[in-house]
């Protein structure tokens, strides 16, 4: 894939600004049945998704905060201010010419009509609750892959999409993704048929542009026997002096086979609160890699992980996380092995600047009963300021004896003298800071895509010019 | 007015001065050697005049050029042409030396200006032939997991990249062996040169058989005691630092 990267736009100043938007569809501020019951008529839900939601409100309304193990920040969300759904309109259009023009020149500056000519086989545009936009090349439709968003792949794939729905990511699984269960709105759905490789990655753009609002988009992605996909998000919003809730919820299905590779690339501002679920189920032979980048929020956690359901099934979580003054990354991953011969592989890189704080939470579970599972993990932290923190909770239970596991952690700091030597070539203070985060993450960031390994680096230049001197 | 002029310096670390009225001149085009023995406060000069933020300045000033070097950042110094080759390299994990020499050539450039890559590598390769470096050296990370070899080699290319002024040597001899110092002593022989002004700060006269000097300085406690020719190294290797201590504590002669 040959592309000119400088496309792939999502640097922290080019996502702060928004546009004013006439929106003629407002759930209000706070959430109650009367809530949930207006988004499903707006939406015209079947009965089952009414009950669906209305249930998961329950769930939501039950379960506590779950404030004994994570951050007390998350008391901080006021769920009563908040506003659950917003759209100008339900259904996304086909072509850009056709986008609302207050809504098209918010996407036309963060570059994705452009990107979507130059590499992408497909996007979807989604502006606060509703995706505006969503296309995919013609070859690939006529492949017979679907990519639509949530509600249309709901209403028109009920076969494909309700066998699926929430099997991965119960409602209850957690209060947030309860809460996603009960308002959720946008999202992609995608289908690729069996031996179908898609060639060209397939875009989401999630955008905030609303204040004090929340965005609960649900992702339900299946690869049937032998497929390939790559799909990747990009998240940005403006900054807003009051809490921004996004909380989704996305459910991977890789059939027997089949290789999905999920990339996130979020560039949240700081007054985000990103918690969001992130799941895959992996069959027999098959392979569900996410490959995870978090930079900006007030709070993010976040936790993909991989079900090893299948035979010889491989799960992978690459992840970086950078956490600038004030921020919380709470990230890591979950491999629950649960067949024979399964692997999984977790490379976590964290880095802590000024107060910033990177938390890792790994879950690796390999039942008794299983043989030969391998798992292998590696966690580095960085720290840039002495008053940077860094905490590593890895929870591995590995039983049997048939398994094999591998866990690894670091802590550095980038020193003084490293900052010295390098300024003594000729660096300014902020880029000798770059280049050590850059050296720091470089063996992981070698294996992403291209467009997102260089769009990476200089996301990391942009943060750590803002952070120093 | 070209030249590396260090008038009057006084540094201290807490309450301990180390570096004690010290005046010393490098014109461009010139070799100087400080020789001293363990604790003259050697490396404390070379890392004040690069702009070690741990060293305190209490009086006196170094120009280069004419232009006080205290005022400006560490960084600025470097643009400007000066380069410190030195004793203990730190690492750079994960950066490669070809990426570094980029990053820091690119530091060079006017804003909004592009290094050219294939203008960058063939300096690069052209200086890694001069200094008999392998090809595969600069895909490593600076100074990651290097021999003492090869990370006073890494800070001599780098010299060689960034084509100083002023490049002040910091003990580049310690811990290399005699083949060692023999190709680190080519490489630097063969960037002299008109435009080139270097402080080689040593404590053994042995790399002096390799790099001639033109002037050599003996550093004592924090000052030059004596100054003198190539052939004070030969003295000093003969007579020992014991000989000019005893003369250390003396007023310097007028």
């Amino acid at each position: 894939m040959k592309t000119d990267t400088s496309a792939v736009n999502i640097d922290r100043d080019k996502g702060d600004f928004h546009y004013k938007v006439d929106y003629g569809y407002d759930a209000g501020v706070g959430l109650d049945e009367r809530v949930v019951k207006y988004i499903s008529d707006v939406k015209h839900d079947p009965d089952w998704v009414r009950e669906f939601r209305l249930k998961a409100l329950q769930t939501f309304e039950s379960k506590p905060l779950p404030t004994h193990w994570a951050s007390k920040d998350l008391e901080a969300i006021d769920f009563n201010k908040i506003r659950y759904y917003l759209a100008q309109g339900q259904r996304a259009t086909r072509s850009w010419e056709e986008v609302p023009e207050d809504v098209k020149r918010t996407f036309e500056r963060l570059g994705i009509p452009e990107q979507e000519r130059k590499f992408l086989a497909g996007v979807e545009a989604q502006f606060d609750s509703e995706a505006v936009y969503s296309n995919i090349k013609k070859a690939v439709g006529e492949q017979g892959v679907i990519f639509v968003g949530s509600t249309e792949g709901l209403k028109e794939y009920p076969e494909i999409f309700r066998r699926w729905f929430g099997k991965v990511i119960p409602t209850g699984d957690n209060k947030f993704s309860a809460l996603n269960s009960a308002v959720f709105s946008g999202g992609s759905f995608i289908y690729v048929p069996p031996g179908v490789k898609v060639k060209h990655p397939l875009q989401a753009y999630f955008r905030i542009n609303a204040e004090n609002f929340g965005q609960f988009e649900r992702t339900l992605i299946i690869c049937d026997e032998g497929s390939e996909l790559t799909y990747m998000e990009g998240c940005t919003a403006p900054k807003f002096n009051t809490a921004t809730l996004h909380s989704a919820v996305v459910e991977l299905i890789a059939l027997k086979g089949a290789k999905l590779q999920y990339i996130t690339v979020q560039n949240w501002s700081p007054n985000v609160f990103n918690l969001v679920t992130k799941r895959g189920l992996a069959h027999e032979e098959s392979e569900i890699k996410w490959i995870d980048c978090n930079i900006g929020s007030r709070l993010t956690m976040k936790y993909p992980g991989v079900v090893l359901k299948g035979r010889k099934s491989r799960g992978e979580v690459l992840s970086i996380a950078l956490a600038n003054n004030g921020q919380h990354q709470d990230t890591g991953a979950k491999m629950i092995h649960a067949a024979d011969e399964t692997t999984s592989n977790i490379i976590s890189k964290s880095i802590s600047i000024g107060t910033g704080r990177a938390t890792y939470r790994g879950l690796v579970h390999v039942p008794k009963h299983l043989k030969n599972c391998k798992n292998n993990t590696e966690c580095d932290a960085l720290l840039i300021n002495s008053t940077s923190r860094t905490d590593t909770y890895p929870a591995i239970s590995v039983r049997g004896t048939g398994n094999s596991v591998q866990h690894e952690a670091s802590v550095s700091q980038v020193s003084a003298e490293q900052i010295f030597y390098m300024q003594q070539r000729g660096l300014s203070e902020a880029q000798a800071m770059s280049l050590s985060v850059n050296g720091f993450v470089n063996d992981l960031v070698r294996q992403f895509p291209m467009e997102y390994s260089v769009e990476l680096k200089r996301l990391i230049e942009l943060e750590m010019e803002g952070s120093v001197g | 007015m070209q030249q590396l002029e260090i008038k009057n310096l006084r540094v201290a670390i807490g309450e301990n001065e180390i570096i004690r009225d010290l005046s010393l001149s490098v014109g461009l085009g010139e070799m100087h050697a400080v020789m001293g023995p363990n604790g003259s406060g050697k490396s404390t000069l070379a890392k004040v005049i690069a702009g070690h933020p741990d060293y305190k300045v209490t009086s006196g000033e170094v120009l280069m050029d004419g232009e006080n070097l205290f005022e400006l950042e560490p960084d600025e110094r470097a643009r400007k042409g000066l380069f410190l080759a030195f004793q203990y390299p730190s690492e750079v994990p994960g950066v490669t030396i070809a990426n570094f020499l980029r990053a820091a050539m690119q530091s060079r450039l006017p804003e909004g200006e592009e290094l050219e890559a294939t203008d960058y590598y063939a300096k690069l390769y052209e200086k890694m032939d001069l200094l008999e470096i392998d090809r595969s050296f600069t895909s490593r990370a600076v100074n990651e997991g290097f021999s003492g070899g090869e990370k006073k080699r890494c800070e001599i290319l780098q010299m060689a990249m960034l084509d100083p002024r002023y490049a002040v040597l910091d003990e580049t001899d310690s811990g290399l062996d005699i083949d060692a110092l023999k190709v680190v002593a080519n490489g630097v022989n063969s960037l002299r040169g008109p435009n080139l002004g270097v402080l080689l700060i040593t404590h053994y006269q042995r790399l002096l058989n390799y790099i001639v000097p033109d002037f050599v300085h003996v550093m004592v406690q924090g000052r030059i005691v004596r100054s003198g020719g190539k052939e004070l190294a030969l003295e000093l290797e003969e007579k020992g630092y014991d000989l000019i201590r005893d003369h250390a504590e003396e007023p310097v002669a007028a």
